[in-house]
């Protein structure tokens, strides 16, 4: 079994030592400084924190002022006020003039759970990727939210970095390399090519557990925990190799991670392919598992995708 | 501040007579663009750049600047002449405004145009953009100020409230804004589309250091700038009385020069008001 813990809090702590190492790291938030996990970096930075109140396109607006001063700024607040409340503040006053913000949200995706669907962001990747300028990243497990937060820190320029509320099991090891823009192979295999992003990583490497035991079949498994830029190289040699294409996201299929997947496979590798994630709806209030069952978001929803697949090749 | 003496008030009203001609040349040239609310801010953009703001026009990015933030966006030729006059770019470069491959965009471009701190144009997010700025000075205990200049329409956004109230809860008394109150908007008068009065005792409302002045008398600006500057512990706003056009007749109080450009005879006529060629 795999050990578990919250990704936020891999960032919240990350984001002290960057304080610790940097004095021109700001963090801002809007009332939700405590569940983000950004409250430590205010206690011991109290000259480099905000609280913007229930104000998220202000905090955004905040954030690029400070940025364009030569801040490298942390807006944190939900998924579905990070991206939805401010869209326009983030397309104007961020993305457009290149603004050093890192909006990083947590709470993302349906397993938010008895909040319901006015908590649950399942169009972040969407709203986030179609923007200019724009990176998007949704690291696997608490080992590479840390690496991932210390790399945005490096990187200049506007970062969408997508974290969830619960914990999720630890499948990176801490000296695995991470770097913005390339994906990484956890397992190969030579049956069917699985590509999760977040949370679903590790159900994709559950799946392809079941596929190995249960039905002798050999999937490679991909972490792309860069959503945009896309690893294209990997996809397409993925592809070629294995003939066959499931991805799996805690998100809306359409225009999510899968969909730039198979952007990148109809311009440059045609296999046949299959997307998990959460059809064209809201989700519900329930606990997390329930959801993810009813929603057609675990390891066995990868699974009969990757039948269907291999069925298609 | 001292009051501005007589000889140098006439230079500023020089230099801002040649931005209303860069104004309506370029719009004209462009074919669109924004004159009337161009028009209502150029005297208090040509105050600010040339008279309050230190700054370096051969040195954009110098770290001790004032910054300025054009909130309302669409502003923008009078902005750009402005720094034209003050020697950012040629003043021939005006007349490509709006046109492809220009980087005097239709609204203010930070990453284009040398001189301009914030990207602007969607209405309601200077004033935050702003409050970020004054922020970051107080941070590094750094003594520029920060001004913006804010449309009467765009306060009926509730991002310019958020920041109005985040601001005095900061305290950020390094941030002097102006709103350009020319009482009209693209539908009409501010108070028929949505009433945002009474004005004045809404910002005072908020913690905010009010002052009301005509917005064309360039003495009475840089003296509000002035006892703005003398405000310690509240941000302050200067509600700057203007008309929307000033300079050029047919174009003062129209709301039909909100944005549309002079055709060839009107530019004509404009110029000849405006003394220039």
């Amino acid at each position: 079994m795999w050990e578990m813990a919250k990704q936020r809090d891999a960032y919240g702590l990350t984001l002290v030592e960057l304080g610790r190492e940097r004095d021109n790291i700001v963090a801002i938030g809007a009332d939700l400084c405590g569940s983000c996990k950004i409250k430590q970096f205010g206690g011991e930075f109290p000259e480099r924190f905000f609280n913007a109140g229930i104000a998220e396109q202000n905090m955004m607006g905040i954030a690029a002022g400070l940025a364009m001063s030569g801040k490298t700024v942390f807006a944190s607040t939900f998924a579905v006020f990070a991206t939805g409340r401010a869209y326009d503040q983030i397309r104007q006053s961020i993305a457009y003039p290149r603004a050093n913000v890192k909006i990083v949200s947590t709470h993302a995706g349906i397993t938010v759970g008895g909040d319901g669907a006015s908590h649950q962001m399942l169009e972040d990747i969407a709203l986030m990727r179609v923007l200019p300028n724009m990176k998007v990243i949704a690291p696997a497990d608490y080992n590479e939210t840390i690496k991932a937060t210390r790399a945005i820190a490096d990187y200049t320029g506007p970062v969408y970095l997508r974290l969830g509320r619960s914990s999720i099991p630890i499948i990176t090891k801490e000296d695995d390399e991470f770097r913005m823009g390339k994906a990484s192979l956890l397992k190969d295999g030579d049956d069917v090519t699985l590509i999760g992003t977040g949370i679903m990583v590790s159900r994709c490497l559950k799946a392809a557990k079941i596929l190995e035991k249960k039905h002798g079949i050999d999937a490679r498994v991909i972490n792309m925990s860069t959503i945009k830029p896309l690893d294209e190289d990997i996809i397409v040699e993925s592809a070629r190799k294995t003939g066959g294409v499931v991805t799996a996201e805690e998100h809306v299929v359409s225009q999510g991670m899968g969909s730039g997947i198979s952007q990148v496979l109809s311009e440059n590798y045609h296999v046949p392919m299959k997307r998990v994630g959460v059809a064209n709806t809201f989700g519900e209030s329930g606990g997390s598992e329930e959801l993810m069952d009813k929603y057609g978001l675990t390891a066995d929803h990868i699974v009969e995708s990757a039948h269907d697949v291999i069925k298609r090749k | 501040m001292a009051k501005l003496d007589k000889t140098r008030i006439k230079e500023l009203e020089e230099i801002a007579r040649k931005v209303r001609i860069h104004v309506v040349k370029s719009t004209h040239a462009a074919g669109s663009g924004h004159p009337g609310g161009s028009l209502s801010a150029t005297d208090i953009i040509t105050t600010l750049y040339f008279e309050i703001m230190k700054h370096r026009p051969d040195e954009p990015g110098w770290k001790d600047r004032d910054r300025f933030v054009l909130s309302k966006g669409h502003g923008a030729p009078a902005l750009y002449g402005v720094l034209a006059e003050s020697g950012y770019f040629p003043v021939e470069e005006m007349m490509t405004l709006r046109k492809l491959g220009s980087r005097l965009q239709g609204h203010p471009d930070m990453l284009k145009v040398p001189g301009i701190d914030a990207s602007t144009g969607s209405l309601g997010q200077g004033l935050s953009i702003a409050c970020g700025m004054a922020l970051a000075a107080k941070i590094d205990r750094e003594l520029h100020m920060i001004y913006a200049i804010l449309g009467d329409g765009e306060v009926q956004s509730g991002q310019i409230w958020e920041a109005a109230m985040f601001a005095s809860h900061h305290k950020l008394d390094n941030m002097i804004v102006f709103l350009d109150r020319n009482q009209l908007q693209i539908d009409g008068s501010t108070e028929d589309v949505l009433s945002i009065e009474p004005i004045v005792s809404k910002w005072r409302a908020f913690g905010w250091h009010t002052q009301e002045i005509n917005g064309h008398d360039i003495g009475e600006i840089a003296e509000a700038v002035g006892r703005a500057k003398d405000i310690d512990g509240k941000p302050s706003v200067i509600i700057a009385h203007t008309i929307k056009g000033k300079g050029v007749t047919f174009m003062e109080g129209s709301l039909a020069f909100h944005g549309k450009a002079a055709d060839d005879e009107q530019l004509e006529i404009a110029l000849k008001e405006l003394g220039g060629a």
